[in-house]
């Protein structure tokens, strides 16, 4: 259930409309899981997942490249489906199961994406890796043997700037694919 | 896409440390997987009590006189701190000191769409956006000065107006060698032609970022997601006339730059000035489309090549003219105007030579250094010509390539001297994998493959501030558990120079990598390096850390020697043990021995090129102690209704004089290529009236992973007699063939000769229709 509260106290982010009040700025007090703990906030109704997951949870994993979507940078899983928060209103959230960068550790140890990732040196600069690693998270949900091609298309929407990709699939292939098909 | 598993042994070739370490990969980077877990601090991802944000009203004009700025609205909007107008930081900066022409927020006129004039400072950024929008501003619109032409028309009103020579030519430079008239007169044939190569942008994922930290004590703290933490170091001193020993520049992970971070930007200005106004933190972030108005990307640059040979295919004379469009501003353009030309005298023998080059202020965002700076445009213009008349002559275009290569050890008529040369291997090595000999002219309709080769820096022999101190430092410092921590104003980007030093000095010790910690890009706490530009770093700093590896090396082997009591000649450092024969201690031990014998470890290293060049040629530019070279090969499919092409496969040898690292270097050449595939496919910074077109990710048509070719990466090793274990730059040069490579597989496919990038549908389509007719 979405509780809606009137409040002073409100963040105006996002509310920047000329003229806006922000003193009767809308608040939400918003409950979802992310990253396996229970979550209960109140934020602004125009509140974007990303804003939500960075300022408030301080979940800086999540990066932001560009907020309209463009990117990729910022993807996250919500019920184990790949999500760009940017474009993704928290409120939108409510009751749902969030996961991030943060929240994928297998025992404290990195997930097994992650370590052929860092093996194959698939991260350059980094800042695009969380999106990517979520991405191919998210695809490990759905499809636990994927193909190169399903692999690429899960890819489609993380933009790298630096690496060409090719270590990036190299990675994925290795992590993901079935030895036995190559 | 191809990319086997790692290979965990040791790269061929001798390795003179012994350690084990140089050309051996498997095991990632020292910092991978901070990135990878998300673990890793970006500029923006910080966070300080009482924190607040700064944003930027832009100018919605390419060129105009500010008549008043009002900004009481927003002053009195609950949140809102503070506003900066242009005349609050009037210092004039540029990174060029010749060309400081530059500041923060626009003074008296602005002078493209999206420059920054009024600075506001609140609680949240959201009040700043909002505050920034309520600021009425008074513009009286001038002419705006949008194409090389304008820019030349001595009738058309002046950018800079307080210039010392009123111009909008920033920069001519002419060079000439030898008679390139008398050659021109003689050769069996003479081409001329022009090429105009586009603008485009750098696009980090990471949009810039700044925090300023002001203390009570005076003193500045400033995070910032620069390349060049000295520089800007030096510059924000100047700009806010403070000593550069009260403001400490602290670059965290930083995004990726290729070359778009190099500039002092108002992030870092306007941070820096509020902090220290409002006595608390301030951070200033940008959003994605200011990204696109930040810039400082690749020169839009027209050119007129002229070049003769003789029947067989040796290059006589060249002549190359050009113009290049450079923003409102100088950046790094006076630079640029001499790397248009300097490094066309590689990597083939030329004897006569004349270059010249106009850098020009238009009224749109100033360009600057992208990945290659200046030589990208007259290498793609070049290549591409050397095939035009190699086809004229019926000669193969390689075989004129082979015919016309410099030899190791010579100096070029511009005075560059080249100590390693891989580039015949590279040649060989590409062609090979590429079975280019069996597909040249062979593969069916529509479909062609094309070459292309290069030569770049390995960092300048002369440093942007000329003095006599080191271009790089390194300091090391041991504990007792074994770690290693190394301190260097090296600035990662993510081209991976943390591991380098890591790689170079572990070598040195016996140890691996990862007992290494890096303490870099921080002005308190690191020895100066000159920054991330000009595919330096490995070369230079790798040399500072080399130099400083081996002192400690010194250091340790000495006290072990004595306490084993056998010759120091006898020890070798390896697999985190010190041996001599049977005898051995650990890594852990020798550090205790020796921190028992000598006292705190630590070792210091520098690094400065001996001078090349010399100033009477003004061949300053272009001057550096090593050059890397590259070949490539490309594949590609068009389809001759459409336009449309798909680049199929990319082959690309590189010569980096040897391997550090090998999957950090391949990603390097893999990155270089794909921004290259980038040009040639889709990326255009362009404008319509001064107005950009594409101020985001998706208009502006970055390749994605689905139209990223299959790209082979192979590694040459020349081994530089100058070197750091003899390796030379990979970030740069692997992306100067890719555009020529892929135009001149267009010609083999549909047979029509591209002389302007980006290939789109519309232009290859234009061009087969044009040939068409003219056949019919």
């Amino acid at each position: 259930m979405l509780a809606f509260v009137l409040t002073a106290h409100s963040s105006p982010k996002n509310s920047a409309e000329p003229g806006y009040d922000h003193s009767m700025a809308l608040s939400l007090i918003l409950s979802m899981v992310v990253n396996d703990d229970p979550v209960c906030e109140a934020v602004s109704e125009s509140r974007s997942l990303l804003e939500f997951l960075r300022e408030d949870l301080n979940l800086t994993g999540t990066k932001h490249g560009c907020d309209v979507g463009d990117c990729g940078a910022c993807t996250v899983m919500v019920d184990d489906k790949p999500r760009l928060a940017c474009i993704t209103l928290a409120a939108d959230c409510e009751s749902r199961d969030v996961r991030t960068i943060e929240g994928i550790s297998d025992q404290g140890q990195a997930h097994r994406i992650q370590q052929a990732l860092n093996q194959y040196v698939a991260a350059q600069c980094g800042y695009c890796t969380p999106g990517i690693v979520m991405s191919l998270m998210a695809l490990q949900k759905t499809t636990p043997s994927p193909s190169q091609e399903q692999i690429i298309d899960s890819l489609a929407a993380n933009i790298c700037r630096c690496t060409g990709y090719t270590k990036i699939l190299a990675a994925a292939r290795d992590a993901l694919m079935d030895k036995a098909d190559p | 896409m191809t990319g086997g598993k790692p290979k965990v042994n040791s790269n061929s070739g001798e390795n003179p440390a012994g350690g084990g370490i140089v050309g051996r990969g498997g095991h990632g980077k020292i910092d991978g997987l901070s990135k990878i877990t998300g673990q890793a601090k970006f500029t923006d991802d910080i966070k300080l009590p009482r924190m607040a944000h700064a944003k930027v009203l832009r100018s919605p004009h390419a060129h105009a006189k500010i008549l008043s700025i009002d900004a009481s609205k927003a002053l009195q909007m609950p949140g809102v701190l503070d506003v900066l107008t242009g005349t609050d930081i009037p210092i004039r900066y540029g990174p060029i000191p010749v060309a400081r022409d530059e500041t923060a927020l626009a003074i008296d006129k602005v002078r493209y769409v999206g420059e920054p004039v009024v600075a506001v400072a609140a609680t949240t950024e959201a009040i700043a956006w909002e505050a920034a929008r309520q600021i009425q501003i008074e513009y009286e619109v001038l002419p705006g000065i949008f194409s090389i032409q304008d820019a030349l028309d001595t009738t058309k009103p002046l950018i800079h107006d307080q210039a010392r020579k009123p111009s909008n030519v920033l920069r001519r430079v002419k060079r000439q060698f030898g008679d390139v008239d008398a050659a021109f007169q003689s050769a069996d044939l003479v081409l001329e032609e022009r090429y105009n190569y586009p603008g485009s942008t750098h696009v980090p994922l990471e949009p810039h970022s700044a925090l300023a930290e002001p203390s009570p004590d005076g003193t500045l703290t400033l995070w910032s997601s620069t390349q060049n933490p000295h520089q800007l170091h030096q510059d924000l001193a100047r700009v806010l006339g403070m000593s550069p020993s009260k403001i400490r520049i602290i670059k965290p992970a930083v995004g990726a730059g290729y070359g778009g971070k190099c500039d002092m930007f108002v992030t870092e200005v306007c941070a820096s000035v509020f902090a220290r106004r409002l006595a608390r933190p301030i951070r200033f972030s940008l959003e994605r489309e200011e990204v696109f108005y930040a810039h400082r990307g690749r020169h839009p640059t027209e050119m007129i090549l002229k070049m003769s040979m003789t029947q067989q295919g040796k290059i006589t004379a060249v002549d190359l003219q050009a113009w290049a469009d450079g923003g409102a501003y100088s950046s790094y353009g006076v630079a640029t105007a001499y790397y248009l030309g300097a490094l066309l005298t590689l990597p083939y023998q030329l004897d006569n030579y004349r270059f010249t080059a106009q850098r020009l202020y238009t009224n749109k965002p100033p360009c600057g250094p992208k990945r290659g700076h200046g030589v990208v445009q007259s290498r793609f213009a070049f290549e591409v010509h050397l095939d035009r008349m190699a086809q004229k002559l019926g000669l193969s275009s390689v075989a004129v390539r082979r015919a016309n290569l410099i030899k190791e050890g010579s100096t070029t008529i511009n005075n560059l001297v080249v100590p390693s040369f891989g580039l015949p291997e590279c040649i060989d090595r590409v062609l090979a994998a590429s079975s280019y000999d069996d597909k040249k002219g062979r593969m069916p309709a529509g479909r062609g493959i094309g070459m292309a080769v290069s030569a770049y820096i390995c960092g300048a022999s002369h440093p942007i501030h000329a003095n006599d101190m080191p271009h790089s430092g390194v300091q090391v410092k041991l504990d007792r558990s074994g770690i290693v921590t190394i301190f260097s104003g090296t600035a990662d980007i993510g081209q991976g120079s943390s591991h380098m030093l890591a790689t170079i000095i572990s070598e040195r010790l016996g140890i691996r990598p990862d007992l290494c910690r890096i303490v870099e890009g921080d002005t308190d706490l690191t020895p100066v390096d000159l920054g991330s530009y000009s595919s330096r770093v490995t070369f230079m700093a790798g040399n500072a850390a080399l130099q400083a590896a081996d002192s400690l090396r010194d250091l340790i082997l000495s006290a072990v020697a004595s306490s084993l009591d056998v010759p120091i000649a006898s020890l070798s450092a390896k697999d985190g043990w010190i041996s001599a024969g049977e005898q051995r201690v650990s890594w852990r031990q020798a550090v205790v021995i020796a921190e028992s014998v000598h006292g705190t470890l630590s070792a210091t290293g520098s690094y400065r090129p001996k001078k090349t060049g010399s100033r009477f040629l003004r061949s300053t530019i272009g001057g550096s102690p090593a050059y890397s070279f590259t070949a490539q090969v490309a594949e590609v499919t068009i389809d001759p209704d459409t336009g449309i092409m798909k680049i199929d496969k990319i082959w690309c040898a590189h010569d980096l004089g040897r391997v550090l690292h090998p999957e950090i270097a391949e990603g390097q050449v893999e990155g270089g290529v794909y921004m290259g595939v980038g040009e040639a496919l889709t990326e255009e910074q362009a404008y319509r009236n001064g107005v950009l077109v594409a101020p985001s990710i998706l208009e502006y048509r970055i390749p994605t992973i689905h139209e990223t070719p299959d790209i082979t990466s192979i590694l040459i090793e020349s081994h530089d007699p100058g070197g750091p274990f003899g390796a030379k730059e990979v970030g740069e040069g692997p992306q100067l063939p890719t555009v020529p490579a892929i135009a001149n597989a267009i010609e083999d496919a549909v047979g029509v000769w591209m002389t302007q990038p980006p290939f789109t549908p519309e232009k290859i389509h234009r061009a087969i229709v044009a040939a068409n007719r003219k056949m019919a």
